[in-house]
């Protein structure tokens, strides 16, 4: 399984990885929004934790369709499914995310500080956002991954992925939003929300993975 | 350790390609898989390896011990396609499947030794030609040990030393006790019973 982990991290970083994409397309949609929304310094410091949430869960949405197709392209994909009394499939799956978030998605959490600047964010409200992405990245990779299964047979699934997943992500969005407003407004509470963010992750990290085992292994033609 | 496909049909969208196929294979044996196109014989190979639900009967193990629960667990499957990835070394590639697969046997060089390719493990895969691509896939076999060997056109880009050094590894093979299931078009050069598809299927 860890060969499994480094051979996707890998791939994910050698040239034509992609991994990257995810990163300049974050930073795209953030730089973009001062000029679109104005010189505001209040209203951008306002508005900064959802606009990078938003720019985040879109980034990282980008590369989800390569999850399974790259391996089913070469046959790798067959293999894996083969090897399902060894490795359960949902685990192979699992940790398929695991280098995918690692290789892909943790890279938009780094760049987030970062970009905070753009939006005139205090050190909290970076902090707190910074916080709640890492935390919160993990569930969208995992409910991608379902999303990518069943998109896996179609050539140009990519657009397909988004849709089907976004829905699914609305609560990711609106509970690490409101855990990032929750640390920077006195009276709105920061834990509870963070929690469920918390427990959202941790559930579907069981339910992500063996949803998109079960689809891998009927979707196999 | 006994491979059975008992009463086989297969379906490729929804149609029936063929039915009524059955085969018993025992240690040592081998069984070549021949017919025109689209007679179904890289489906055949599929449903074996469990990787497509069979339309009628049942493909199982018997004798295999706890080791192998399925089908599946007990084969080696090399398909059309390499299962490698270019943008990775010919080692890297060859490492991770053997640290993933389980069981392993030969070290890395000497499996590249076998199919002649000694030295070449520190080249991309994207280099390598089609021919030396299809070689590396059957390093693959020799590195893990698996009893039943499922080859879907195995010998696809080989040139003539290679198929004659692949027979001879498919002939050690199944002198060890190992199964072939091969679906080729070529003579293969090993001695094996031979199931015609496309027949008996009165399609």
């Amino acid at each position: 399984m860890l060969a499994l982990f480094t051979r996707d991290l890998r791939l994910g970083v050698r040239a034509g990885g992609g991994a990257l994409t995810g990163v300049i397309f974050f930073l795209a949609v953030i730089a973009t929004i001062p000029f679109g929304v104005g010189p505001d310094l209040n209203l951008l410091a306002r508005i900064g934790p959802a606009i990078l949430w938003i720019g985040a869960l879109l980034a990282s949405l980008l590369g989800l369709d390569r999850l399974f197709q790259a391996d089913r392209e070469d046959g790798s994909l067959d293999l894996m499914v083969l090897a399902d009394d060894r490795h359960f499939l949902a685990l192979t799956v699992l940790v398929k995310c695991a280098a995918h978030w690692v290789g892909g998605v943790l890279p938009l959490v780094i760049a987030a500080p970062l970009l905070g600047l753009f939006m005139n964010m205090e050190p909290l409200a970076i902090g707190a956002t910074a916080l709640t992405l890492l935390v919160g990245t993990p569930a969208i990779t995992f409910i991608g991954a379902a999303g990518a299964a069943v998109a896996v047979v179609l050539p140009r699934g990519g657009l397909l992925i988004s849709v089907l997943v976004l829905p699914l992500t609305i609560p990711v969005l609106i509970f690490g939003v409101s855990a990032s407003y929750g640390a920077l407004a006195e009276p709105d509470p920061f834990l509870q929300p963070f929690l469920i963010l918390s427990a959202l992750t941790l559930f579907l990290a069981v339910i992500g993975p063996a949803a998109a085992g079960l689809a891998l292994r009927h979707g196999s033609d | 350790m006994r491979l059975i496909a008992e009463n086989l049909g297969g379906e490729r969208g929804g149609e029936i390609v063929f039915s009524s196929v059955g085969f018993e294979l025992h240690d040592g044996q081998a069984l070549i898989v021949t017919g025109p196109n689209g007679s179904g014989k890289s489906t055949l190979l599929r449903i074996v390896a469990g990787l497509l639900p069979a339309a009628q009967g049942s493909v199982h193990l018997a004798d295999a011990g706890e080791a192998y629960p399925s089908p599946a667990s007990a084969c080696h499957y090399l398909g059309h396609q390499n299962a490698m990835k270019t943008a990775l070394t010919v080692t890297e590639n060859l490492d991770f499947w053997q640290r993933f697969t389980g069981e392993p046997r030969l070290a890395i060089g000497e499996a590249l030794d076998v199919v002649g390719l000694g030295g070449i493990g520190h080249l991309p895969y994207g280099y390598l030609s089609t021919g030396q691509k299809r070689r590396i896939s059957i390093a693959k076999l020799l590195i893990n040990h698996r009893p039943i060997w499922l080859l879907d056109e195995p010998t696809a880009g080989l040139d003539k030393a290679s198929e004659e050094r692949f027979a001879a590894l498919m002939t050690t093979h199944c002198a060890a006790g190992g199964i072939v299931v091969a679906a080729t078009h070529l003579p293969l050069g090993i001695e094996a019973q031979e199931l015609r598809m496309g027949e008996a299927a009165g399609a």
